[in-house]
């Protein structure tokens, strides 16, 4: 513990170096604004700007990196709350909240949760790295596919409650999420599905992407377009000093969401292949069947802005633990960040900790630091974020249409993919209007390829036999919790329905 | 068409698209089926999930004739005329926009849909309008292309050709 | 308006002196670098450092732009790169399923062997892998003998059917006569990591894909596919020195579209040749096990993709291409 206190204490030291200190401002900044542009998520930023670190030296350059993800990170919420649109796939979840939130006036609300419990996620789980990061990396060595599968089957059953009130319409949208989701070139038999007569463009799968944008960004838009007329503007929200103190205050509302969610979140993101969208799903579901007012949960309540926002920085700190100490990417970013250290001359994998252990710490203490920064950073520009709301619609409507498109456009590269976009817009809305509840659609978009596939490679491995998933420890105690929360609706009902009678 | 008519119409093209989605995945020959020692063909995932498609959307069919959905009793229009025109008015210029990003590339396709959208549907003040007309383009090129490298669609020869010169000055001074 | 004008103006300017300068071509906008495969694989590593070298080293007066398009095995950049016949401002980073998804997929009529050879970069190789806790396994005859009393229970993992391990792994089982079962996994990363987690059984990854285990005794080689022992795996025999009839590579070349202007392709090939013999290059090599000591570039490497194509016919037909897909 000593040594680990003492190297903690070189690696922070290590990040108040100018050129660091400098590098973790600037990451933070620049991923703050990239996260909140529809479209561009952490992924992008730092794929773009990967060349830009090969003029500072390898800890600075990871340090920026870090920082943008991050920043990125915190973004995502930003576009969540403000415009309605998930910026990438880990804020999916904040919209639930958010946008209803921000309709009602309270954006700053919002945006202060979604920056307090990013902050509380990102320190417990900086916490869980500096502790545990060695017994961490063996435990998820021991995930193999049957426990990636009973994982997913845990995340669908933490949302189980997502959907709307007509069943078969719920049931339908996420089947349409799954069926999408298959969409193209399968690896496990090396043959394209779904790709309609041989179109190449599909051969690449519907992004999920795609679906978000044309669904939350075109959609909802249409949608607010039709019960606004395009006349009112959207909503004024006066910031003020002791708004702010206010804000902060609520923080006791959500605390107990957030330390959850962050744990959970952390421990989610450091199995590879799972990272923050699961994550953050799990942990919204989790608060909103645990809460003791479920019912305003997609109704603006401030535990599921934070509850997710919480669980995908903590999951974005936990994808790093695979990355650095086996050398395998928790996530397509730390996939880049991955080849980043490598063009750097590091060797990422089991024997990083011990021969590069000025990288390591000094990553590590910049964690620390970048996490703080970002929080400042983050409810400093609150009123910046806050103007955009305060725009005229028909200024707005346009300018965020044009962000959509470019958004698509900069993520995949094809103009195919923005009049998918504008189709699975329209179809949205059309569906929504009938009272389709859409959110099970893009859920499903974003798990389906995972679950599929792990779930086909686990039967090929046992050879056919679907009790490999209950032989496994790890698995089969993923999916007892899996059944155990399905249930637990229908069995509080029902002890409810018991009292009642009793008292009756 | 009311609410009432939409929510059938939509069950059967829902219910036509998944069969469509089905006939596809055996038009491919995909194995639907379970493959002895090695689990789930290729096909049996999008199939089966396709006709579960199909038989949540009869589910909603029978439904609506049962008329248990809020929906299927109600007689309201699905679309009332003033959002047709809004929304459809919105949904071609965004379909004009992507179209014209082809010819003349997004920078100069832009341009053209918020002028018409901010002056022909917001009615703003010329001011305001031509802010955002020069100021959108000029905030994407900063964005996207000077600050994260992207190279966004620039049209036909003849209008790449111009941003080509943009370029140029731009790496002239950078450089 | 004005700006505009004033703009293009100077912009004019500036672009009847620079070209004046330098007589010979040069890219005029940003050089799309399509990748075959998704992030963080090899051949995306490999993008991604030679971007940040052109851009280090100042190499090209425009940046190049690494873009993923991984769709159906190298379906999707390989039509890409087919649509955009004559342009001079794109170019892609190959590997093998440059020529596999081509023959597999012949319905997409790609003729790979139209397109503009730009140079080799590195021959990559693979080897056999199993993990270190197997104390039964020393060798290929032990694991020959350990994969055939398995009775077809035997767990490779690889990076997708219709790849270049799953390939690799169906002339396995034709020479060595055994049969397997073969689990595609996401990138070559992930495979490494189930093996090192007990998940499957034995992989045939790249270098670079196990080196960190491998240096921290997870797991061992047991046979190289090379045609002659490459460092650092001096002591890891090669299938030819054990009787075994299969040599096998990875190329990672890099090529523009069809009809691609010649003094482009000159201007391209200069440029890579530099990059080629640059030290940093040489040193990722090394590190990454990969084999750099010979450069070929235009009609040199237009025949060498020749008869690599002709062997990878030649290879997926003895194995047929039911062995690697599966409806």
């Amino acid at each position: 513990m000593d040594s680990i206190i003492s190297l903690l204490g070189a690696g922070l030291l290590q990040s108040f170096e100018p050129l660091n200190l400098m590098m973790i401002f600037l990451g933070c900044f620049a991923g703050l604004f990239i996260g909140a542009m529809p479209g561009l998520g952490s992924v992008n930023g730092v794929a773009i700007l990967l060349p830009v670190t090969f003029l500072v030296p390898p800890t600075a350059a990871i340090i920026f990196l870090a920082a943008l993800y991050y920043g990125a990170m915190y973004g995502g919420a930003v576009s969540s709350i403000t415009l309605g649109i998930p910026g990438a796939s880990t804020a999916v979840a904040t919209v639930f909240d958010g946008r209803p939130m921000a309709q009602s006036g309270r954006a700053d609300q919002a945006l202060m949760a979604a920056a307090i419990a990013s902050f509380i996620g990102g320190t417990i789980s900086v916490i869980l790295f500096t502790g545990f990061a060695p017994p961490l990396a063996a435990f998820a060595l021991k995930f193999g596919p049957q426990e990636e599968f009973a994982l997913m089957l845990l995340a669908f059953a933490t949302f189980i409650g997502l959907g709307g009130d007509d069943i078969p319409k719920t049931i339908f949208s996420i089947l349409v999420g799954l069926v999408l989701a298959a969409v193209g070139f399968d690896i496990i038999s090396g043959q394209p599905r779904l790709i309609f007569g041989g179109l190449v463009e599909f051969q690449r799968g519907i992004p999920f992407l795609v679906l978000a944008i044309g669904i939350y960004g075109i959609g909802e838009m249409i949608w607010t377009l039709e019960h606004t007329k395009g006349k009112i503007q959207m909503h004024k929200v006066e910031v003020g000093f002791k708004k702010i103190i206010n804000n902060l205050a609520q923080v006791k509302k959500y605390l107990p969401v957030s330390t959850v969610g962050s744990v959970l979140g952390f421990f989610v993101g450091t199995l590879p292949a799972a990272g923050a969208t699961p994550a953050s799903l799990m942990s919204y579901g989790l608060a909103k069947t645990f809460s003791k007012d479920g019912d305003t949960f997609g109704k603006g309540n401030v535990a599921g802005v934070a509850a997710p926002e919480a669980a995908n920085n903590a999951a974005s700190t936990g994808s790093m633990l695979p990355m650095i100490t086996l050398g395998i990417p928790g996530s397509p970013t730390t996939a880049i960040l991955l080849g980043g250290m490598i063009i750097w001359g590091l060797r990422p994998g089991p024997l990083l900790f011990t021969e590069s252990p000025d990288f390591v710490w000094g990553l590590i203490g910049s964690m620390y630091v970048a996490n703080f920064m970002t929080v400042v950073l983050n409810i400093a520009l609150i009123p910046v974020f806050i103007r955009v709301l305060a725009m005229p619609f028909s200024v707005l409507a346009p300018i965020i249409f044009i962000l959509c498109v470019v958004g698509v456009f900069a993520t995949t590269d094809r103009m195919f993919d923005t009049y998918l976009m504008l189709g699975l817009g329209i179809a949205g809305y059309l569906l929504r209007k009938l009272n389709y509840p859409v959110a099970p659609a893009v859920l499903a978009i974003v798990l389906g390829p995972l679950t599929e596939r792990s779930m086909r490679q686990s039967l090929i491995s046992s050879q056919g036999d679907p009790m490999t998933f209950l032989e496994r420890p790890i698995s089969l105690v993923c999916i007892l919790i899996a059944v155990g929360l399905v249930s637990y609706p229908m069995i509080s009902k029902m002890i409810k329905k018991r009292k009642a009678e009793k008292a009756a | 068409m009311t609410v009432r008519t939409a929510e059938l119409i939509m069950g059967v093209v829902m219910l036509l698209a998944s069969f469509g989605l089905m006939w596809n995945v055996l038009n491919d020959d995909l194995t639907i089926g379970w493959l002895e020692g090695r689990g789930p063909g290729a096909g049996m995932w999008p199939f089966w999930l396709s006709a579960g498609m199909a038989l949540t959307s009869l589910w909603t069919i029978a439904r609506w004739f049962r008329g248990v959905t809020a929906e299927s009793r109600n007689l309201d229009p699905y679309i009332d005329p003033e959002t047709i025109f809004m929304v459809g008015i919105t949904i071609a210029a965004i379909f004009f926009l992507l179209v014209l990003t082809n010819i003349i590339g997004l920078y100069f396709s832009m341009m053209l849909f918020l002028l018409f959208y901010v002056k022909g549907i917001g009615r703003h003040k010329w001011g305001l309008t031509l802010a955002v007309v020069f100021g959108m383009p000029v905030a994407i090129y900063m964005l996207f292309e000077v600050a994260l490298n992207k190279y966004l669609p620039r049209g036909w020869p003849f209008f790449e050709g111009i941003f080509l010169h943009i370029d140029d000055f731009r790496y002239a001074i950078m450089s | 308006m004005k700006i505009w004008k004033t703009l293009t103006m100077t912009a004019a300017a500036l672009a009847i002196t620079a070209p004046a300068a330098m007589a010979e071509w040069q890219p005029r906008k940003p050089v799309e670098f399509i990748i075959m495969a998704g992030t963080g694989g090899g051949a995306d590593q490999i993008a991604r450092l030679l971007q940040g070298l052109i851009q280090k080293k100042g190499l090209s007066p425009r940046p190049f732009i690494p873009i993923n398009k991984p769709g159906g095995s190298g379906a999707e950049a390989l039509s890409y790169i087919k649509g955009k016949e004559g342009d001079n401002h794109t170019l892609l980073v190959a590997l093998n399923s440059f020529y596999t998804t081509p023959i597999i997929q012949d319905e997409l009529e790609i003729d790979v062997t139209s397109f503009a050879p730009i140079g080799r970069m590195a021959m990559d190789t693979f080897l056999l892998w199993v993990n270190t806790d197997r104390d039964d396994i020393t060798d290929l005859d032990s694991y020959v003998a350990t994969v055939q009393g398995s009775d077809g229970t035997w767990k490779v993992g690889g990076t997708g059917s219709g790849q270049e391990d799953s390939i690799l792994t169906a002339m396995m089982e034709k020479e060595l006569g055994y049969n397997v079962t073969y689990i595609p996994f996401p990138g070559g990363g992930t495979v490494a990591k189930n093996l090192v987690g007990n998940q499957i059984d034995s992989t045939v990854n790249n270098p670079s894909e196990q080196m960190e285990f491998w240096r921290a005794g997870n797991s061992k080689p047991l046979v190289q596919f090379n045609g002659e022992r490459t460092a650092p795996f001096e002591d890891v025999p090669t299938a030819k020195e054990l009787g075994v009839d299969i040599e096998y590579y990875m190329q990672r070349s890099i090529s523009g579209p069809a009809g691609m202007d010649p003094e482009a392709v000159a201007w391209y090939q200069n440029l890579f040749e530099e990059l080629f013999n640059s030290q940093e290059w040489q040193d990722y090599c090394e590190s990454d096990g990969l084999t750099c000591s010979e450069w070929i570039s235009g009609d040199e490497l237009a025949e060498f993709h020749n008869a690599q194509l002709q062997r990878h016919v030649e290879l997926i037909e003895t194995v047929g291409a039911d062995a690697i897909t599966s409806k």
